[in-house]
């Protein structure tokens, strides 16, 4: 059984998080520029300028990207040979966004449902992290984690269809979701769509869908023209960067699938703003 | 054709008439922070019968939770949120305490806009995202009311070419609206 210290997941988790809060990722900043070079609105374009300077003052200054630093939310892959010593998997990640959100100067952003009382006393500051775990094989622990803003979660949406509603029905519903998101979200947009399994797995499988690399293309040849037909269709509403109006509304769209129930057809759609703060670690 | 201004704020009447949704503004002079809490205690005061904690006419609210300041930074980023949480709040402070203008971003919902028209206020839209490039333009800044809302308290901003644009005049146009209707293609 292979062994890893508490204090490296910890350490590990906290640089992850200083990192992503000021370094957009390369995928992120090359379709943003993409996207600056193609547009036709001379607004969004200075809209996405702005965007791309804004890139470059958080690197070169250590700044926050954006003000909301979001929800720390991770997918941990857990190898079943490797075990973690000194303490539990879990506290680690949580102490390490802990850590993290007050070295970089981040925004504690979690609160109680009701009273709205931030928790970062009564709970740890911008905990608890949101972690979504899986066993599998090997003695590797594979860490996933992105700074989830508000604004772009809040237009995200889920539904089961009857099986009859199909691809179409699935196109359809995601372009009305992005289409009443508007400019809310702060687009230019990814867009995670999660197919089957049952209501949860679909949401879930929406958000993983968002931490896939920006211009990479889906194995499975059936997803990949649904992505291509989606982009299409999205950058066709018109919306734009920051919805004043232009040819650039999603910077792509990520689907990821699984079995159904017979009776169901389970959709997800998860939306990420332009600051697509996400990174990938193995341990 | 938009036109771009440079504005100071707090804003006149006559500041905002000559604005059309699309035209670019850099706004110089004092902003004041709040988020849905702090409107929240301000609608709260008012419905009391209570002095609020600054002077609401002409002022320019900034819808902003900022990251906290770095050691020697007045701020720390601080771009726009979404602005339809303070859609139940807005008019009246438009209608009835004289607010100007609001930054923020994405939709206002009709009661905003119809308050923009009637009462004279501009809805400016800044970039979501660039919290620091925004910060930036923000020269000092001083909680002034609700510490305890920790990044939501109100504070007293001074901004310099604080970048803008126009999204909801003060004649009911929306350049949401109106920029997608340029750009939609439909099939």
């Amino acid at each position: 059984m292979r062994e890893i210290k508490y204090e490296e997941i910890v350490k590990s988790v906290k640089d992850m998080i200083l990192y992503s809060a000021t370094n957009l990722p390369k995928d992120a900043y090359k379709a943003i520029q993409d996207a600056y070079d193609t547009e036709k609105s001379e607004v969004c374009k200075a809209v996405l300028k702005q965007i791309l300077e804004n890139a470059d003052i958080a690197k070169n200054e250590a700044r926050p990207l954006c003000q909301d630093t979001g929800l720390a939310v991770f997918f941990v892959k857990v190898g079943e040979d490797v075990k973690v010593v000194g303490g539990s998997l879990k506290k680690a990640i949580n102490e390490g966004t802990e850590l993290g959100y007050k070295e970089g100067y981040l925004r504690a952003s979690t609160c109680h449902w009701d009273t709205r009382a931030n928790l970062k006393d009564e709970v740890g500051y911008n905990l608890p992290a949101i972690i979504h775990f899986d066993i599998v094989e090997g003695d590797k622990i594979e860490i996933e984690y992105a700074a989830k803003g508000g604004g772009s979660e809040n237009v995200s949406r889920a539904t089961v269809f009857p099986p009859a509603k199909g691809r179409k029905g699935i196109i359809e519903y995601v372009k009305q979701v992005i289409s009443d998101a508007g400019p809310n979200p702060c687009p230019p947009l990814t867009v995670g769509v999660g197919i089957g399994g049952t209501f949860e797995k679909a949401v879930i499988s929406s958000k993983h869908a968002l931490f896939r690399e920006l211009g990479s293309k889906n194995s499975d040849p059936v997803l990949e023209s649904m992505e291509e037909e989606l982009m299409v269709l999205l950058n066709n509403l018109g919306i734009g960067a920051m919805g004043m109006g232009g040819t650039n509304t999603v910077l792509g769209v990520h689907i990821e699938k699984n079995p159904c129930h017979i009776a169901s057809l389970p959709v997800s759609v998860n939306v990420q703003c332009h600051s697509s703060r996400h990174m990938h670690i193995k341990l | 054709m938009s036109k771009t201004y440079h504005l100071t704020a707090p804003l006149s009447e006559a500041d905002v008439v000559q604005l059309k949704a699309g035209d670019i503004v850099y706004l110089t002079g004092v902003v004041y922070t709040a988020r849905d809490a702090a409107h929240k205690k301000l609608v709260d005061l008012l419905d009391e019968g209570k002095e609020l904690p600054f002077d609401m006419k002409g002022a320019v609210i900034y819808f902003v939770g900022p990251t906290p300041p770095k050691p020697g930074d007045p701020i720390g980023s601080a771009g726009p949120t979404t602005s339809y949480r303070m859609d139940s709040y807005s008019p009246k402070l438009i209608n009835e305490q004289g607010l100007r203008g609001m930054i923020g971003k994405g939709k206002r919902n009709q009661d905003v806009i119809d308050a923009c028209v009637k009462s004279k206020a501009i809805y400016f839209g800044a970039t979501g995202g660039a919290g620091a490039l925004l910060a930036r333009q923000i020269k000092s800044a001083e909680v002034i009311a609700y510490p305890e809302l920790g990044p939501e308290a109100i504070r007293r901003l001074e901004v310099v070419d604080f970048p803008l644009t126009v999204i909801n005049d003060t004649f009911g146009a929306d350049l949401y609206k109106m920029g997608r209707a340029q750009y939609e293609v439909f099939e």
